[in-house]
């Protein structure tokens, strides 16, 4: 049945469009796309029913660069079935509902990833009483997982490389699972680093009595995606991201791009499109990055916005020129 | 006392049982109302909250507008607030007698008109809003009104048809009631959502909550297709073969003879299928679209505010058990002016 969903995926996103996705976006005049029903941080109505988060924030770049108005936005909130074919279908132009990177997404359904806007991987939580410091102490522990999920294969994986044993607590809902966890039902919870942070956060009694350890066992790179056959639009959401990394670079943020065009910097006056026309070769008004920083802000600040609340670190998602793995190409 | 006697000790056996749901009683009550009333915390404040022993109504007093109200622009919830008033006043006016004339069938559709109207805007000042924002309270009672209305007209006509002495008419409403029935509603939802858009032509969507609601109308039709049958089959024969002697053609004999006592009868069957119907729109869900129990789960993901699902699903019960109970009572009077009619 999956085999066949996903050749009737290929074919039907195989014919090439008649109309390219950018003329499509604007004729509509706003941008459709697709996000998480309700994960905090990334994408959540807020209880104004505002919608909030950091894959929320690529769709207003996109927006931004687009129209020049970051509020030109429809979202369709999308469950993890429906996501792909929603992309592969045309009902939205941009997937940013916090999904992995991988070759088989890349590939077989005909997705475009555009980049990654956030380095997860799954980690551990122990109770800070166990005076645990490291995963690889972690032998003959009693571990909560969630089931079905990468998250239990990683987990069987991880300790069979390490020769270690463990107990799996293996509970579905979420909820269960962390009262399992908190009661002492088991000695770790595992799951995402982002799910152990907010988790943490907001449900832990005492959040101080919890560590993570520093092992890392999975990659979960999450970007947005979009369909394949479209380079242009390709093009323009890649760079709309990365136009948010490349601004925290270059310190230029939401409240001092107004005075970015004062800046004698070549690459600054590029960025703003002051000079050159790299905004043009994008299908965009020469303003493009510089709407995108004036009305959602650069990576940091969304990040700040969204995350930071919620206890995250920066850790991985950190520039490259501060110890993390975010870089943008150049923009010139 | 003689009354206490009678009725709750009339035997050892019978005293046992009141004591012991005494017993029950008086160690589940109290702590509820401390939980539920004397305990709890009633402003939205989530420290206060997670400090305190008793129910958090502060999650209900912060989300209760996005419960509601789902993602439609917040300066204009009132719009919904008034589509929501205005569709439950239509069924309520169509449960009472007085208004039981023809200018009824006139109401409805004018009401509807409002409804949309008030909605989608766009006309008379009010900003348009697309349906995608469209959720809470007002999606889950257009889900279920509109899914009736259409259901059920589509059911009489199977029913009629399964019961038709043509066999190519009867053979097709039989396999359509019996595939349609031989599925769970989700995986139809499913169909509706991600195998569907696959076999439209590049570029042509058809809207995500019309194609919910056209499943819902398809799956509905064929319960109540089956529960129109059992008030037809419950006509003695000599019915229609009065009608017959009468003269009176097959649409004649069927509107004006059978279908009028069929759906007397068939009255208990079908508000029990309303009711589960009007329930079963909660399913929308896993399609992502935001209904009364959708924006309920999402206001839980809000991390300042996880954690308090007791409350929340209480107040989901609440609501859900007032339409439920209010259709039910309606369908008892109903009833009732029936058989003395």
């Amino acid at each position: 049945m999956k085999r066949l969903m996903l050749l009737l995926a290929v074919l039907s996103a195989a014919p090439a469009l008649a109309q390219s996705t950018l003329e499509a976006v604007r004729s509509k005049g706003f941008v459709q796309c697709g996000v998480n029903t309700g994960l905090a941080g990334f994408s959540q109505p807020d209880s104004k029913g505002v919608w909030r988060g950091i894959d929320v924030d690529v769709c207003r770049a996109v927006a931004a660069a687009v129209f020049g108005d970051s509020a030109k936005v429809r979202y369709t909130p999308l469950t993890a079935q429906q996501r792909f074919t929603a992309l592969q279908s045309g009902e939205v132009d941009i997937l940013s509902r916090n999904t992995t990177w991988t070759i088989t997404r890349d590939t077989g359904l005909g997705l475009n990833f555009v980049g990654v806007n956030y380095y997860d991987g799954q980690g551990f939580m122990v109770p800070r009483k166990l005076n645990v410091k490291s995963a690889k102490q972690l032998g003959g522990a009693t571990i909560c997982v969630q089931p079905g999920t990468t998250t239990e294969l990683n987990l069987a994986d991880y300790f069979r490389a390490n020769n270690m044993k463990f107990k799996p607590v293996v509970i579905e809902k979420l909820e269960e699972v962390l009262n399992a966890y908190f009661a002492g039902r088991c000695d770790v919870f595992t799951t995402d680093v982002s799910g152990l942070v907010s988790v943490r956060g907001s449900r832990a009694p005492k959040p101080d009595d919890h560590v993570i350890l520093p092992e890392v066992i999975s990659k979960e790179p999450l970007g947005p995606a979009v369909r394949h056959g479209d380079d242009r639009w390709f093009d323009v959401v890649k760079w709309s991201l990365f136009a948010m990394l490349e601004a925290e670079e270059m310190k230029l943020s939401s409240k001092n791009i107004d005075q970015a065009s004062s800046s004698k910097d070549p690459a600054v006056q590029r960025f703003i499109g002051a000079s050159g026309d790299v905004g043009k070769m994008l299908g965009l008004d020469n303003r493009w990055a510089f709407n995108i920083v004036k009305q959602v802000g650069n990576y940091a600040e969304s990040f700040d916005a969204n995350l930071k609340p919620l206890g995250f670190e920066r850790g991985l998602n950190r520039l490259w020129t501060q110890g993390g793995i975010m870089y943008a190409p150049p923009i010139r | 006392m003689k009354w206490l006697r009678e009725n709750l000790f009339a035997n050892p056996l019978s005293g046992l049982v009141t004591l012991l749901l005494l017993f029950l009683l008086w160690k589940a009550v109290p702590p509820f109302i401390d939980w539920a009333l004397l305990d709890a915390v009633w402003h939205p404040d989530t420290k206060a909250c997670r400090a305190g022993e008793g129910a958090c109504w502060g999650f209900i007093a912060e989300k209760h507008r996005f419960i509601l109200f789902g993602t439609y622009p917040y300066e204009e919830h009132w719009r919904p607030a008034a589509a929501s008033a205005i569709l439950i006043g239509l069924w309520v006016c169509s449960g009472i007698r007085i208004f039981w004339k023809w200018w009824l069938a006139l109401v409805w559709p004018a009401g509807l008109a409002l409804i949309g109207t008030l909605m989608w805007g766009g006309i008379l000042g009010l900003p348009f809003v697309e349906n995608e924002r469209w959720g809470g309270l007002i999606l889950t009672l257009l889900l279920t009104t509109f899914g009736l209305a259409f259901a059920f007209p589509l059911a009489i006509l199977l029913a009629l048809a399964r019961r038709s002495s043509m066999p190519v008419i009867q053979g097709l409403a039989v396999g359509y009631i019996e595939l349609m029935r031989g599925v769970p509603l989700i995986s139809l939802l499913f169909m509706a959502s991600v195998m569907l858009p696959l076999f439209l032509p590049q570029g042509v969507t058809i809207d995500k909550l019309a194609r919910a609601q056209i499943a819902m109308i398809l799956f509905a039709a064929a319960y109540l297709a089956e529960v129109v049958r059992g008030g037809l089959q419950a006509i003695p024969k000599e019915q229609y073969e009065m009608a017959d002697s009468l003269g009176l053609g097959y649409w004649q004999k069927t509107l004006w003879v059978v279908l009028p006592q069929a759906l007397r009868i068939a009255v208990p069957p079908l508000v029990n299928t309303f009711i589960g119907f009007f329930k079963d729109t909660s399913l929308v869900l896993i399609i992502g679209l935001f209904d009364l129990l959708s924006t309920i789960k999402v206001s839980l993901q809000d991390p300042r505010w996880s954690g308090f699902g007791v409350e929340a699903y209480l107040f989901a019960a609440l609501m859900y058990f007032a339409f439920c109970h209010a259709m039910s009572r309606y369908s008892r009077r109903f009833e009732r002016r029936l058989d003395s009619a």
